[in-house]
């Protein structure tokens, strides 16, 4: 599905990611772990193109690299960024459109914004109020939403955990299940171990923006030294 | 009583005028970060290009109100293409100088292929009548461009709550990357924003050509200062605030115009300035000026 070799990521004058590769079959989801400012957001951004890069990002054979934004989303790249960005001066409806912007069918992007308000009733009852006003688990659910109306062929996850409560995490990897159970490609990147290699396939970690250890997600057990063990901190 | 009623029109017409200049800059600022001085060579381009049909072409005034906003909207696109694409991910003064840059240029070619003299083009001097009723006389054309405005707003008002182009370009405002990282191309967006600049441009040409009776180089340059002080007031990068700041400023100038002794009549502008300094003091980024992050929701 997505085949990544020799990825290097520039945010000049830094080179983030030297060269690494990296694949997703159809219907896995892969995880890229590692600590703060090891290149994780910075792969996701080459593969998206928003970020500068060299080497070959190939979806299902169609080589991206020279791609626009624009194109890559319509060629079925989605992102749930970091940070979430929905945009708060819409509203909830509004922010679903746009995930949508790019479908002709009018009658099917309603009903699946419809499905998206049955899955979380929450952001039906908000539909119409900025989005801005809700939570941060609403709002990650929201970006996860935004980024699957587009009907990509692969979903790209980045630190769907962040800042939220243990109670809410569980939620949102409940619902990473739920998509990979119904066949979603998903490349999550996460710095919470454990909840990662519980929904996972295959594992990349990232250390210092090279691939340092990869594997079947069962050969990490059940992810809970994975961090200690990267950042050094025993807790 | 009357005399109240009239004044209140005039201010309301004034306000109008400076409603829909500042709408045209604020929607390209709010996604661009551009303050557009060459707005007001839009607006004399209309000028000019109502004077050179009117007289080669067709001297229908409805026809040549569709001329002028069509023209309006050309050169507004057109401008962003050869002119504010190449320097949009550049510093937010680069893009300044380029829209002065633009404005000089075009001021330029008006005295050279016009001339530095106002050209003439009357056709919708007929506009403007006076209308008495009852025992208030009134500008047909203050009534008109009141009632044009509103429905402006309105219709905008419509584009960019319903179409998708329209809630591109207010999420655009907030993050122009995520907008691309939707799959709506930021060409488009930006394309759109200088379109319905150029429309808001084109209306208020026609009611100024209303006025003037001429295209001058120079015709377009005082509104839009104007218009760019009720942006300031308003809040920059706010719709809402740019209409608001645009009657505000109408309101004030008219105010003053009527309060103020015949004799200081000189002074307006400086009243209407300390005025606006005075709102800028109570609230240093405009009255409606977009909510500012408080820290992220993280």
């Amino acid at each position: 599905m997505l085949e990544i070799t020799g990825l290097t990521v520039t945010h000049s004058p830094i080179e983030a990611v030297h060269g690494i590769d990296l694949r997703v079959a159809i219907g896995q989801c892969v995880a890229l772990l590692g600590p703060n400012g090891v290149g994780k957001t910075s792969t996701l951004s080459a593969i998206a193109g928003t970020a500068k890069h060299r080497g070959s990002i190939r979806l299902e054979g169609q080589e991206l690299t020279a791609l626009s934004v624009e194109d890559r989303v319509r060629a079925g790249i989605a992102l749930a960024p970091e940070g979430r960005r929905i945009f708060n001066n819409l509203s909830v409806f509004e922010n679903m459109r746009m995930g949508a912007a790019i479908r002709k069918d009018r009658a099917g992007v309603l009903r699946d914004i419809d499905s998206w308000f049955d899955r979380f009733p929450i952001l039906g009852e908000r539909r119409d109020q900025s989005a801005g006003t809700l939570s941060g688990g609403e709002q990650q659910m929201l970006t996860i939403a935004r980024a699957l109306l587009s009907k990509p062929r692969i979903l790209l996850l980045d630190e769907p955990s962040l800042g939220l409560a243990p109670l809410i995490i569980a939620q949102v990897f409940d619902l990473i299940r739920e998509l990979r159970e119904d066949g979603m490609t998903i490349l999550l990147v996460e710095q919470n171990a454990g909840a990662a290699v519980s929904v996972s396939d295959h594992i990349y970690v990232l250390l210092n923006g090279l691939v340092t250890r990869e594997g079947p997600a069962a050969t990490f057990g059940d992810g809970s030294g994975l961090m200690d063990e990267l950042t050094g901190v025993h807790a | 009583m009357d005399y109240a009623i009239q004044q209140f029109l005039n201010a309301l017409s004034f306000g109008a005028e400076y409603a829909l200049i500042a709408l045209g800059l604020a929607i390209v600022f709010s996604i661009m970060g551009l303050v557009n001085f060459a707005h007001g060579e839009v607006i004399a381009f209309g000028g000019y290009s109502m004077a050179v049909v009117g007289t080669v072409l067709t001297g229908n005034p409805f026809l040549l109100m569709g001329f002028v906003l069509l023209a309006c909207v050309l050169v507004s696109v057109l401008l962003e293409r050869v002119a504010f694409r190449t320097v949009r991910n550049a510093d937010i003064s680069t893009g300044l100088l380029t829209a002065f840059g633009v404005s000089i240029i075009l001021q330029n070619l008006f005295l050279l292929l016009g001339s530095p003299r106002p050209v003439a083009a009357t056709q919708f001097i007929f506009l403007d009548q006076t209308l008495t009723i009852g025992t208030i006389r009134v500008s047909s054309l203050q009534i008109y461009e009141t009632v044009a405005t509103l429905l402006a707003i309105a219709g905008l008002g419509l584009f960019l709550t319903r179409s998708n182009l329209g809630i591109a370009i207010r999420a655009a405002a907030r993050d122009f990357e995520m907008v691309r990282l939707c799959g709506i191309r930021a060409n488009r967006v930006v394309s759109g924003a200088f379109a319905i600049s150029g429309l808001l441009a084109g209306l208020a040409c026609i009611f100024i050509m209303a006025r003037r009776g001429s295209a001058a180089p120079h015709m377009g340059f005082d509104p839009v200062l104007t218009a760019f002080v009720a942006c300031v007031v308003g809040g920059f990068g706010s719709l809402p605030g740019a209409v608001l700041g645009g009657f505000l400023l109408g309101f004030v100038e008219v105010s003053v115009l009527v309060l103020l002794p015949q004799s200081y009549g000189g002074l307006t502008r400086a009243v209407v300035f300390t005025v606006v300094t005075l709102v800028l003091i109570w609230r240093p980024d405009g009255i409606l000026s977009p909510a500012r992050e408080k820290g992220d929701k993280l």
